[in-house]
């Protein structure tokens, strides 16, 4: 039997499943960015954008862009009724002071110990995209990760025994949805909760650097 | 009778000195493009600018990078392909890249008094490599110490004469801590409002912090 892994959206779609009313909840660059577009409008989950809004809504219609409104990529956004605004020190107030429920990040490597790496794929490229990531990672109550398995360049895994990129936190991450599975990160490392259909447990232990494990 | 508004832009930014740190805020909207403009014309040079974003190849940033003004950059991220990117590359330009939370915590510090501050924030990372961190109810922590402007230049969506601001949506961000965080805030406002016209529970950034305001219509 073959396997379908999940596009993009197949795995922002999947996070907003878990994602319960009531929520206030952060949402990375990337995959993360697109989870709301999954969680319907009645189930009342608040999202958080680092540049100091709070409870965003979604993307405006065609003609009825609002320039001075925008997420934490910058895009368009909408504010929903009951929403509200405040300046950066009290935006990384909410990230850091522990009052978010949920953070989900896209990342490079996740460690079987929590570890996440999300900023740099080496020490000397120009490229430093520290942003809001640490913040956020050290600050939400959980921490979720949202990634590929595997790399698109030659396959290896994302998911490793030890992180090789430098750290944007130590063992904060509770679980990663990649476009294969559902891991949780727990004293004894990743525990397999999820599959996509047609995949086995060996194809999904071949496709992992780390150790896996089922209950 | 106490007015802040100053004709135009020259005259507001006049007395920026060589070396300043200048505090540019802006998270996509709220950056004070005019005045960013102005400090180009100025000819101020050898400046540290702090501001969220690298930039990209054009837009406020970028240009006072591409015109060889700034000598050190404190932001919380850079691309590659960028005007800073490529000037950091190739040795042109210092750079301290500082997690965007401590960043703007390190802004509110200097307008608050607060001299240094723990965090769990970059502890555990390549930013504490060399500096000091201490283990406080059990979390390791680093600390970290506060960031003073000599100069900010901030927008708002309405000032009055006091220089009491009202920012527009999202486009407040880091106006309100970096205006505490200067000697001197220098305000690009898009309206001029009558004092009390701005209801006092409404105030954004109170005019304590705010020092010259120019009217530049949206």
């Amino acid at each position: 039997m073959t396997f379908k892994p999940l596009g993009r959206a197949g795995i922002a779609a999947r996070i907003a499943q878990d994602i319960p009313e009531g929520w206030f909840v952060n949402l990375g660059i990337g995959i993360p960015t697109t989870v709301s577009d999954f969680v319907p409008l009645h189930r009342e989950v608040i999202f958080h954008s680092e540049n100091g809004v709070i409870g965003a809504g979604p993307a405006p219609e065609p003609g009825h862009i609002d320039p001075y409104l925008v997420n934490a990529g910058s895009q368009h956004i909408t504010l929903r009724t009951g929403a509200a605004l405040v300046h950066h020190a009290d935006s990384f107030a909410i990230a850091r002071g522990g009052h978010l429920d949920l953070c989900v990040l896209g990342a490079f490597e996740v460690a079987e110990n929590g570890d996440i790496a999300n900023w740099a794929r080496s020490l000397d490229e120009p490229v430093k995209q520290i942003g809001g990531a640490m913040d956020l990672a050290i600050g939400a109550k959980q921490l979720w990760v949202a990634m590929e398995h595997n790399t698109k360049s030659n396959g290896e895994s994302r998911i490793r025994k030890l992180c090789s990129y430098p750290l944007t936190a130590k063992g904060v991450v509770r679980r990663v949805y990649t476009d294969i599975a559902v891991l949780d990160v727990t004293p004894r490392g990743f525990v397999v909760r999820d599959m996509v259909p047609g995949l086995t447990r060996q194809e999904l232990q071949d496709r992992s650097e780390a150790r896996l494990h089922w209950e | 009778m106490i007015d802040k508004f100053v004709p135009d832009v020259a005259s507001a930014l006049a007395d920026i000195a060589d070396g300043s740190v200048i505090l540019l805020p802006g998270f996509s909207n709220g950056v004070p493009d005019t005045l960013v403009e102005g400090l180009l014309d100025q000819g101020a040079k050898d400046l540290t600018l702090v501001v969220n974003s690298g930039g990209r190849d054009t837009g406020a940033t970028a240009d006072l990078l591409a015109a060889g003004r700034v000598r050190k950059l404190i932001c919380s991220f850079v691309r590659a392909e960028s005007v800073a990117g490529r000037l950091y590359a190739a040795g042109k330009l210092e750079l301290e890249v500082v997690p965007q939370g401590t960043l703007a915590e390190r802004l509110r510090a200097a307008g608050a008094g607060i001299e240094a501050f723990y965090t769990q924030t970059g502890a555990d990372t390549l930013v504490a490599e060399g500096r000091e961190t201490r283990v406080i109810n059990g979390r390791n922590c680093l600390i970290e110490y506060p960031l003073p402007g000599d100069v900010a230049l901030i927008d708002a969506w309405e000032a009055d004469r006091w220089g009491n601001l009202t920012h527009r949506g999202s486009a407040r961000n880091f106006n309100p801590v970096m205006a505490a965080a200067a000697k001197v805030s220098i305000v690009q406002t898009a309206h001029v409002v009558p004092l009390g016209a701005i209801t006092p529970e409404n105030v954004h950034t109170p005019g304590v912090f705010v020092h010259r305001v120019v009217h530049v219509p949206a």
